[in-house]
This record gives C-alpha cells, structure tokens and sequence, in this order.
C-alpha cells in the first residue's frame, strides 16, 4: 500500500508498505528518517517516542496505516518543531488552555529549508542543548525518545515538579545514566524557559 | 584519613606517564567537564548506530534459533524457506566456508551454527537473507528441525552427578587439566594462612548461603549491524561492539579469510555493559554477504537480544565469617559457584575476579576460597560490568551486617575496623600500593544526611495531601502510607580496574597534528569502542592538555589502526587513554624538535628552556613565547602511532591463587535509603547515596554519569532484574521488557554523588577506572537496607515482593 505522511512539516510517501509495518518501521527505513530508535518493538522503552498529532506515542505500535494524512514529529524535526511553537506561543505560557500545539497550528507549520542544518551548526531545541550540557546523553540510543517526551511535557507543563518530570518520562528506559542528568536536563531547559519569559 | 595524595609505595617502570606533563592550563583539557563531541548528532538523531546502517540493494539477515536447551539435531529441512519468494539464502553448519567453525573470547567452544547437537534455548542453528526482514523471519520459519532431547545440566549437582552427560565432549582447552570435572569451565582456589586454626580463635562465627540472579545487560540499542561484501572477496563490516580487533581475531579464521581483507568500522553504540564482548551478528551478517554478493543489515529485536548475548553469572555462594569479640575479622572461608552456561565466553576471568576479590575491601589474614564456573545447558553468561566482583560483593556484604548483628555493633564500624587501606596485603598475596579510603569512603555516606521521612505528604491550603508517586506502588496507588516502613543500609566494593592475570593488556594510538587554515589541529585515532562512556570526549581533552591545541578531531574508529583492548573492565580511559596521551608526548617532542631545527637559532631559549606546547604556541615554562604552532610545523604533518601498556600482572597460581594479578583497584560505597510497604512487599528506594575514590576525574561531569548508571544498575539487580530460567526445561521465561524489568525513571531516586581523587601514581594523571565499582556495592546497600526496614534475612537478589510478604 501507499502511505502519506506529513513528517516534520514535510509531505511524504511511502510505496509497496506491507500491512504490517509499523510507523517506526517506515520513518527509519523508508522515509531515512532513523533517528526514532527500535529498542523493544513492544511500546516498553519509549526510544521510538514520536508526536502524531501533537500527542506522543511509542511509533513501533502504530501501524503505519493509521498515520495516513496525519501529522508526525520526529527528533530530527524537533528544532524546527520548537522554533515555530515559539513563534506560535512566545513564552509558552499555559494559561486558559492554551498550551501545547493545536492540530491546526502543526497543521500550518513549514520546516525549515533542507540541508540548512549540520551537525556543527545546528540550531538545537532548548530540550536538545540541555541534555547535552546536562550530561543527559550517554549512549543516546534512548535520547530521541526522551527528548520528544520531554518536550511535550515542557509544552504542556513549563515548570514541572521532579515527580511531574519522573511521570512523565517513566515511559522512556535509559540504562546509562541512572536518570539523574536526563532529570537536571529537563529542570535546566525549563528553568532556560522561565528565564526567557521574564 | 586526608585527602592529599598518599606516598607511593613501588616503583613505577620507565615510560609510565604518570605527571599532568604540561600544559595543564589548556581550555578543554582534563579535569573539566567539557560536553561529548558526539553530543549534537545524538540529541538530532544523525548519530548513526550499527542499526541505522543502509546500503543500496541491501538484504536482511535472521537467525533461526533453538527452540529447545539440549538436543541432538536429527534433521533439518530448509527446502520451504529457500523457495520462498524474496530470500536470497539459507544457511546452516553445513554451509560454514572454513576449517574452522568455532569461535569464543578465550575458549573457541562456540559454534557459528549448531553442528548436529544445540547446547541451550536461542542458540543459532540457521540464517536466512531476504528483501524484508519479514520475509526473512517467515522463512526462517518455514524450516524445520528436528530434535532428539537430551538430559540437561541445570545446576551444579546435575553437572558434577557420576553419570551427568558432558555438555563439551572431549575438552582440549587449557583449563580441563586443573578442573575436577569436565562440567567445570575453570576453577581458583585462594589460600592463605590457615582458616581452620583462625576459626578457634573466633568468638563469633557467621554463615550464610547466598543466590545471585541472572542480571542482563539491557543496553537500548539491540545486535545489529552491515557487512558489505567488496571487490577483493574481502568484507566491510560496520558494527557496535566492544572490542573490534577482538572481534576480528575470531572472525577471519570462520570466514577463511585474512585479517587485512576485514575491514571493521565502528558504529554507533547503543550501550554494551559487557553484552557486546562476544561476538553475536557479525559473523553470520558476513556468511550472509558472502554467500549472496550483497550487503547483508542484521537487527535483533529485544526479543532476539536476550538470546543473542551473554548475561551476567547467577551464583551461589556460601560464606562463612569469624571475628573476636571487639570486631575484628579472624577468618573468611568461602565457596562460590557461578553459572557458566552452555559455552565458556568470559567464565574464567569472572572466576578469577570472584575468588581474587572475594573477600571484598577487608583485611582478613586467613582465607580459603573457592570459586568454580560450571558448563551447563543454561543460557551462556560471561562478562557483565563488575563480573564475579559483584555477586562476590553481594554475599560478604551481607555477611558483614549479619556479623555486626552478632556482635551487636554498628555495621558501619566494623566495616570501618577491618577496612583495607593502602599497604594491605590482600588474600593473592598482593600489596596494594595505591590509596585505598574504605573506612573514608564509608564515613562520608554515612555523615551525609537522611532524606526526610514521610515525603509522600505535602502540605496544603486543606492541609496535607498524599502524593502516591513518592511511596511504594507509586502510581498504583497501593498505599497513602499504611504499612510503609524505612530502612538503612550500607555496602562498600572491591574491584580490579583492567584486565588481570598476565594478560598483555595494552592499547594503541595514533596522533597526527598539522595546521589547517593557520590553526593547529590534533587527530586522535584509535580502535576504542565508544559505547557510551565518553571515551571519545576524554581523548579530546588529553589532547587539548598535552598538545596546547583546542582543536581535536577524533577519527572514527576501525581496524586501520592498531587494537585499543576491549571497552570493558574499567579500563579504557586509563589504557587507550595512557595511550594517547603517549603518542601525544612523542608528537609534542617531534614538534619541538622540529621547533628547534628551524628556530633554534633565533632564541636561546629553544635549546635551554623547558619547552611546552600552548594554547598553539611553543612557550617555555617561563611563559616566554617563541613560536607559534602555525610557524613550527608549516604545512609539515606530525603522526605517530604507538603502544602503551600499563604494569604487567602475574597469573593467580592454580593451587593456591597467589600472584600480583590485578593491576589497579576500585573502590564505591553506597548508603541505600528504602521504603517498603511490607503488606504487599513493594519497595522504594529513597536515596542511593555513593561516594567513591576516582584518583582523578579527568570530566567530572562524564565520572558522575559513570557513577550514577553503575548505581542504577546495580539496584536494578537488587528489586527486579533477573531472567528466569525454568529449571525443568533450560528456557527463558522473560525475554522481553514487558517480563524482564529494568529501572524505569520512576523506580530510580536521588544518586548524590561525592568524589574523592586520591591519585594512584602509577596511573596516567593518577587516574582510577571507574566504570564498574560503583555496580558492586549498589545492590548489597538496598539488600540490607530492606533488611533493615523489614527485619527479614533475604539471602537473595533481586528481592521480590513475595519474599517479604512470605505469600
């Protein structure tokens, strides 16, 4: 079957997909799109965390039909995809309801130009540049996942207790860091964020 | 006990760097906690692990495996499976294109296919390539095999029964000679003194069996990797692995072809912890590529993964203490049996650390130790961080609390009294001549403050509210506090840092400095296998230090330079991290020689000054200028590539275990803080305080990563992690992360960390391996914190609810 996807701002396809396939499967294989990790294809470790629709999900238990026509983001769109909420939200505030991404919004996003980013001159997220300076990245087979989770959390909630962040991230197994650097990485992106509001 | 570097003891043989040789005050050199070089790449997700290799035209691999522990193979069909549509070929035994068909890290007991017998559940017997990888899958599945069950070797007494059935007929390697049974892959016995005649002297003995689970490592990123077969007949071989030149050596006498036309490459790792130092896809990926022409990706998936490598030893150890009445330790007598498995991997070095390190970081003049490691139809266990030290430490930590219960005194304090130090002369008849603060290290855990109790509650406008995710059950919401009890615990560990026993553990690398676009820019190439730890972010800094550039590009590593040893053992930023720092010292003498020939005769300073290579410039240890970088070298080039190795050791006698086997030690304490809800036997834990000595954190910020995932690991063990084997059929119950738990976010608390850099001066920078003790005492600190809380013995690991509750 065919399968269309807007990925990261981006429309793409997909020919002669087996039913079976997952989501995951078609972004790393099909798409060149392998920075969403296969740890466990059971929805256990989180590694293959992508926003469809705005809303997190493990992207080895989607099937790959299920994302026709909708909306995706992947850690490789995830400065793009933070750039524009800014734009979108300056501040991020989350009063009267409005926090998070619309569908309509993500729907309207463009990314940015191919290429334009290299491994030294890329534009990080806030949530990116935290775990690197945080110590947060060890391995980093599980930091895709994890960036996109936090992400979501901070979008949602921009000053989360360490319970609310331990909730939120208890979906994502790391066995390198013993979580306390993936912890001081979401406290500094927020406390990043609150010092960029006021 | 100071802090102040401890006088050396020994001598330390020529060339041994062992000084911060200049300068030290260059930005981003050691001692700060500069950021991974790999770190953009891995947060945008361009890194590129073995997994996310692709290559035009390129076929999947799977592997067929065993579905029963011990069997003879009677037939097997594969007529189906190569029929169907889009598999390009199916391979057995019968296909394997060499002499040889065995491989292993020590023993080449393994099978690259089973060869008319299976020895445990999951081991390869066929491989299938195909145009999907579910194609792949369903035609591995269309083979059929035959088998005719044997009787199984499960334990110790099925293994050394009169009639057992020998797991490897027909033994020649070079442990069978010494062994009391052929189901025995090695054995070490540790004698010194006379335990027998300490024990009368005893007032107090204590005993205890113990059981250690089978722990796995659960890196996240599963076996995988691309073979791409070239033009020569040769092969391109893109893996993650821990030791490439390891590897290789096992490699090219299956593939029948020489080194030199394997061509290694290093991917990205997603974690090791030991998992990845026996081979697992690499052989048969290239079998696969051989055969049909064509890049070959092979990816377990988590299933796979817990088949397709080693786990750490289950063990059971029997332990017995003495100690006079005022505390100290008379007498330690011990027997520890580890389980090997079906194939020998690292079973005698995880001996050789268990009876070595048995006694744990104690002084205890008479010993008598034993530790053997059986061949069974278990699945095959070999190196996990902190083998054969960790179950050991496991069993004498609980043995030091049951010995302070019997003498009623503070577990901390008899610890403490009979804590090694530096001069001790440990059961090998080793001295060890570095800093050894046990007795500090426990002090400092134990002075840090208690975390408050109750912290479930919270106060509020209504008063105080229960916040369930602070309490056993968590989310759950099994408990709002009824039932919940506090407990302490403490443990401290004793690790060898490097690969022990004579073994010729050296490293290599490669430093190249030029000037690009009037810059100075250093190359560090080396084999080491970046797993993770931030191998690659300490050689940067190494060089920044020993060079005076800030420019250091790291070249990926792969078998074009020579071997770097295997990322294991806490060794590498002392090994490959001695090394680059050698070749540095050489590319910094050819520079200034260079310096001299060409400008010597403008300053007198280049031929009497101390000259050091700075910030780019020659300045000499006045701070006089005399040349930049960019002036010495011109567009002239600077490489060399040498070899480092750090002190020899001696291997243990066979009888009675003496000998100078490890070359450096490794010390961690840990005080656990739990909460059990002792109605439904959950466990929380609070805190999981560790202090540990590092000789010098060469990235501060990378030692406390190191330190934190070692501790995380090591609760793991204690509360959830262990593959369970049926014992009435040898099969994996739990291969998966539904079945198989490990920490998630929410199980793991608080790790404050407090580090002591007491240098080792034999090492480079002082430096102590870390990686691994921070593992050994984790576990022992939450066992008997639970014990604590609950009063029960528990002589087990992991602890699950129903031994607390007795349901």
């Amino acid at each position: 079957m065919r399968v269309t996807i807007t990925v990261n701002g981006r429309p793409q396809e997909a020919d002669d997909v087996w039913e079976g396939e997952s989501l995951l499967y078609v972004l790393r294989e099909r798409m060149g799109l392998p920075g969403s990790k296969n740890a466990c294809e059971q929805g256990e470790c989180g590694s293959c965390t992508v926003r469809l629709d705005g809303v997190p999900v493990c992207s080895c238990l989607v099937a790959a039909g299920q994302a026709e026509g909708r909306e995706v983001v992947t850690v490789e769109g995830l400065a793009d995809y933070a750039r524009h909420r800014e734009d979108a939200h300056p501040g991020t505030g989350c009063a009267a309801g409005t926090c998070g991404t619309s569908l309509d919004a993500a729907q309207r996003w463009q990314a940015g130009p191919t290429g334009a980013r290299s491994a030294d001159s890329a534009e990080l997220s806030p949530i990116q540049q935290a775990f690197i300076d945080a110590g947060a990245v060890q391995c980093g087979f599980c930091t895709p996942g994890l960036l996109v989770a936090a992400d979501e959390l901070l979008e949602t909630r921009p000053s989360p207790s360490d319970q609310d962040i331990r909730e939120a991230l208890s979906g994502n197994l790391c066995r390198c860091t013993g979580y306390e650097k993936i912890l001081d990485a979401v406290r500094l992106a927020a406390a990043r964020q609150e010092e960029a509001v006021r | 006990m100071s802090t102040a570097p401890q006088p050396r003891t020994g001598s330390v043989p020529a060339g041994t760097p062992t000084k911060i040789t200049q300068g030290s005050q260059t930005r981003g050199g050691i001692g700060e906690s500069t950021l991974r070089p790999d770190g953009t790449l891995k947060v945008t997700g361009e890194f590129a692990y073995s997994s996310d290799m692709w290559h035009e035209d390129m076929l999947w691999g799977h592997t067929l495996r065993s579905t029963v522990a011990h069997a003879q193979i009677t037939s097997i069909d594969i007529g189906e499976a190569l029929a169907t549509p889009g598999v390009y070929a199916v391979l057995t035994y019968d296909d394997l294109p060499a002499e040889m068909k065995n491989y292993g890290l020590e023993i080449q007991d393994t099978p690259v296919l089973a060869h008319g017998k299976v020895r445990h559940h999951g081991e390869p017997v066929a491989l299938v390539a195909a145009d999907h990888p579910e194609t792949a899958r369903r035609a591995a599945a269309k083979i059929v095999i035959d088998y005719a069950e044997l009787p199984l070797i499960t334990d110790e007494a099925s293994a050394t029964a009169p009639d057992a059935v020998l797991v490897h007929e027909g033994r020649t390697d070079h442990h069978i000679g010494h062994v009391p049974h052929p189901n025995i892959v090695h054995r070490q016995p540790v004698v010194r003194g006379d335990a027998d005649a300490a024990a009368a002297r005893a007032d107090v003995i204590v005993t205890g069996d113990y059981i250690f689970g089978m722990q796995d490592q659960a890196f996240l990123g599963p076996e995988s990797g691309l073979a791409v077969p070239s033009e020569d007949g040769g092969i391109e071989l893109y893996v993650a692995t821990q030791w490439l030149h390891s590897d290789l050596r096992q490699i090219a006498p299956v593939l029948g072809l020489p080194e030199e036309k394997i061509r290694m490459t290093l991917s990205g790792v997603g974690g090791a912890f030991g998992g990845r130092e026996d081979l697992s896809m690499q052989i048969h990926a290239c079998l696969l590529a051989l055969r049909t022409g064509k890049p070959v990706k092979m990816v377990y998936n988590r299933f796979e993964s817990f088949f397709g490598h080693v786990h750490r030893h289950p063990a059971r150890l029997h332990y017995e203490h003495g100690a006079t009445r005022d505390g100290k330790l008379t007498h330690m007598k011990c027997r520890i049996v580890l389980d090997g498995g079906a194939y020998a991997s690292a079973s005698p070095a995880v001996v050789g650390n268990a009876s070595s390190l048995a006694v744990g970081p104690y002084v205890v003049e008479d010993v008598d130790i034993e530790a053997i490691a059986l061949y069974s139809n278990n699945p095959p266990c070999g190196a996990m961080r902190g083998f054969g030290a960790v179950q050991a430490c496991f069993a004498y930590e609980a043995q030091m609390d049951k010995l302070a219960a019997a003498l009623d005194m503070d577990p901390v304090e008899l610890r403490q009294l009979n804590a090694m130090e530096q001069g001790t002369l440990l059961p090998t008849g080793q001295r060890v001549d570095s800093p050894a603060p046990v007795a500090e290290l426990l002090r400092r855990v134990k002075a840090r403050p208690l975390p408050p109790e109750r912290q479930w509650l919270s106060a509020d406008a209504e008063g105080s509210s229960v916040d369930v995710r602070a309490l056993p059950g968590g989310l759950s919401n099994t408990t709002h506090g009824e039932g919940v009890v506090r407990g302490v615990g403490y443990a401290v560990g004793l690790k060898n840092v490097g690969f022990s026993e004579g073994f010729d553990d050296y490293s290599t690398a490669r430093v190249r400095m030029e000037v690009i676009n009037g810059e100075p820019v250093a190359t560090v190439h080396t084999a080491m296998a970046e797993v993770g730890q931030g191998g690659v972010t300490v050689h940067a800094q190494i060089a920044r230090t020993e060079l005076g550039v800030s420019q250091v590009t790291i070249h990926p590593a792969d078998t074009q330079v020579g071997s770097a040893g295997s990322t294991s053992a806490s060794r590498q930023t002392y090994v490959t991290g001695g090394a680059v720092k050698h070749s540095c010292e050489a590319v910094r003498e050819k520079v200034l020689d260079i310096g001299r020939r060409k400008l010597g005769t403008y300053h007198p300073a280049w031929a009497t000054a101390e000259l050091l290579l700075e910030d780019g410039k020659v300045v000499t240890d006045g701070g006089e200028v005399l040349a930049s970088l960019a002036e010495v070298l011109e567009d002239q080039a600077v490489d060399v590539e040498l070899e480092w190795r750090h002190r020899p050791t001696e291997p243990f006698d066979l009888r009675t275990g003496q000998g100078n086997g490890h070359v450096q030690y490794s010390f961690a304490a840990h005080r656990a803080v739990v909460e059990v809800d002792t109605e439904l036997g959950l466990v929380k834990v609070i805190e999981l305080a560790c202090a540990q000595d590092v000789g010098k954190a060469l990235n501060p910020l990378s030692v406390q990563g190191q330190i934190q995932g070692g501790t995380t690991q090591g609760l793991g063990v204690a509360v959830m992690e262990e593959i369970i084997v049926d014992p009435k059929t040898a099969k994996v119950r739990n291969p998966s992360f539904t079945d198989y738990l490990i920490p998630t976010i929410l199980d793991t608390p608080t790790i404050p960390v407090d580090v002591l850099e007491l240098a080792d001066d034999h090492a480079p920078y002082g430096l102590r391996g870390i990686g691994e003790a921070p593992t050994l005492s984790s576990t022992p600190a939450v066992l008997a914190a639970i014990r604590n809380a609950t009063g029960l013995e528990l002589d087990r690991t992991p602890v699950r609810p129903e031994h607390i509750t007795g349901t």
